[in-house]
């Protein structure tokens, strides 16, 4: 391959979309700091977390509320450097080459934001020209999306006068106008009536057949089982359980239940009700100053 | 062509196009918040107003002698015009940060593939535009209420000391800017007390002359104070074209260490800010 010599981090990982390799990432607890002892509050987001996800695959990342599933997304986004790890996606480094893989991902984010007083057209003209775009084509490509959502009328509505689905169907228009080859979606289809989560997700299931890779987070069990190709179960930011949905069920109903018995739910209780106090929150010395400005 | 210039070549164009994607924005932004430029608008040709009428009590309380009071209040507008100007361009670059936490779309911004350079050279465009356009409504609306004479006003000379004390505001309003990043409560009002700051030290609505030493010695830390000393050498007359060349190349200096400067601080706040999970407080 010819454009190998441009990306300095390339390695033989290039054709996976994303690789993920004992990321950890602690955050320190503001607040009363007990700076006096040495020790802060430290918490514990994600912890060693690895996995790889493979072209036109849908992995899904399940888990309880603060289980550290935006965290995660936002680390593998290049907005959190995380503390330990590496991250490749297409076999760029994302940690230390962010730039490089930038124009490969695309994301939506839990809560759908814009810049309000502005149009749904406009605010996509603006992040598709940060892609790159030309204007004409951010447009075609635009109201094409807005249009295949249902929302033709509301395009050129300030985004204060859309309902929160509304809004959260122009994140995901917005997500899928740069054409990413690698898709962060995280609860894309949470606030949204049946038949527009059935719309978005006919867009990743689309998506997916065109060979795009997506890493998808979710509370709706149903959906995880209609589109997830395989699915990691978080707990107190560490994976607690990887496979198919099938894997993952057998496992769950042991010896004295069919698989079929047992559904995503069951799994999702059995892997994720271990006490959070236990991950959650401890004190660790932490070097004073390891995190003040620059 | 070598490779690496054949690169810039590719590049060039790109990066404009990136830049504009922030002017595109910031004007579609301020012609949905039209009123807001009115209120301000209005705001500082009140104080316009207000500084220059001095001027006029000087004059009718016999401090000045009627022949000096057209020059005394070109004097006072030279100040309030510039510091309409300098704090449209700081207001503008401190909001690149807060503007976007509060709309909640930082994330998003920060994650496009534009560098940070472009981004904030694309901002920095839009806000000495959308200055000059604010300063020269501010005047326009302000010179029918007094008596000034423009004859002896080196409109060249004004040009240059904008466009290039301009450069070093950028900077200014680059390293304003990062305070809300790293500090995102107190980081708005950390940005007004630079302002603030600048206003005293920068001999706006007097000379630094007049101010005790210590605060002359931090004058020259600030580029509007030489910013003024250009604008008055060319509007109020009797500047000497080398004088004028000295104010010219401090301001540029200012400029190529300021911007470049700005732009290492700001991704050093970035990384930093990444690192401790502050780009975005919680969500
Ligand atoms: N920027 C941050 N600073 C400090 N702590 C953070 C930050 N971001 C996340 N955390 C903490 O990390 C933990 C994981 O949060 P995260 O948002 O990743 O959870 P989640 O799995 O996405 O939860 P949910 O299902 O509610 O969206 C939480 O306890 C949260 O308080
Ligand atoms: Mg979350």
């Amino acid at each position: 391959m010819n454009s190998a010599a441009t990306w300095p981090h390339e390695t033989p990982d290039a054709d996976l979309p994303l690789v993920v390799r004992g990321v950890t990432k602690h955050f320190k607890r503001r607040g009363r700091a007990q700076s006096s002892s040495g020790r802060r509050r430290v918490h514990r987001a994600v912890q060693s977390v690895s996995f790889t996800v493979q072209p036109g695959e849908i992995y899904g990342v399940i888990g309880a509320n603060g289980s550290g599933k935006s965290t995660l997304i936002r680390i593998l986004s290049t907005l959190i450097l995380p503390d330990q790890g590496e991250v490749l996606v297409f076999g760029r480094d994302a940690l230390r080459d962010p730039a490089s893989v930038r124009p490969l991902l695309n994301r939506v984010s839990a809560d759908p934001s814009f810049f309000r007083a502005m149009s749904a057209l406009e605010n996509l003209l603006f992040y598709g020209r940060a892609y790159g775009m030309a204007g004409p084509a951010v447009r075609r490509r635009s109201a094409e999306l807005l249009a295949r959502l249902g929302l033709e009328r509301e395009a050129t509505e300030p985004m204060t006068e859309l309902s929160r689905g509304q809004q959260q169907k122009v994140a995901v228009a917005r997500a899928f106008l740069s054409s990413p080859r690698l898709l962060l979606l995280d609860e894309p289809t949470t606030g949204l009536d049946p038949r527009s989560k059935r719309t978005v997700q006919r867009f990743i299931d689309d998506a997916r057949r065109d060979g795009v890779a997506v890493l998808l987070t979710t509370h709706d069990m149903d959906e995880a089982e209609l589109l997830c190709d395989r699915l990691a179960f978080l707990a107190g930011g560490r994976i607690v359980a990887e496979g198919t949905s099938a894997e993952l069920r057998a496992q769950v109903a042991g010896t004295d239940r069919r698989p079929d018995q047992v559904d995503l739910e069951d799994v999702f209780m059995a892997y994720t009700g271990r006490s959070i106090e236990e991950d959650e929150e401890e004190d660790q010395p932490v070097e004073v100053g390891q995190h003040d400005p620059i | 062509m070598t490779r690496s210039e054949e690169l810039v070549r590719r590049r060039a164009p790109r990066r404009v196009a990136l830049g504009w994607a922030f002017f595109e924005r910031q004007t579609n932004l301020w012609k949905r918040y039209w009123a807001w430029e009115l209120v301000w608008i209005l705001y500082g040709l009140v104080n316009t107003l207000a500084i220059t009428f001095i001027a006029k009590q000087a004059e009718h309380g016999g401090l000045v002698r009627p022949a000096a009071v057209p020059r005394l209040t070109l004097f006072l507008l030279i100040g309030t015009l510039t510091w309409a100007y300098l704090s449209a361009v700081l207001d503008d670059m401190s909001l690149v940060i807060t503007w976007e936490r509060w709309e909640g779309t930082i994330e998003h911004t920060f994650m496009t593939p534009v560098s940070r350079t472009v981004h904030l050279v694309g901002m920095s465009v839009f806000g000495v535009v959308h200055a000059v356009v604010r300063t020269a409504v501010i005047m326009a609306c302000a010179l029918p209420f007094f008596d000034v004479r423009f004859a002896q006003v080196n409109w060249l000379e004004v040009a240059l000391v904008v466009a290039v004390g301009s450069v070093s505001l950028v900077g200014l309003g680059i390293l304003t800017g990062i305070l809300p990043m790293l500090y995102p409560e107190r980081g708005v009002q950390m940005s007004f007390m630079v302002q603030a700051l600048v206003l005293l030290v920068s001999g706006v609505y007097y000379g630094v002359d007049v101010l005790p030493g210590w605060l002359q010695a931090a004058s020259h830390l600030s580029p509007a104070t030489f910013m003024l000393r250009g604008l008055r050498a060319a509007m109020l007359g009797g500047a000497s074209l080398g004088g004028q060349l000295r104010t010219l190349a401090i301001l540029a200096v200012f400029g190529l260490v300021m911007v470049p400067g700005s732009l290492v601080v700001f991704s050093a706040a970035e990384r930093w800010a990444k690192r401790t999970g502050r780009l975005k407080r919680q969500g």
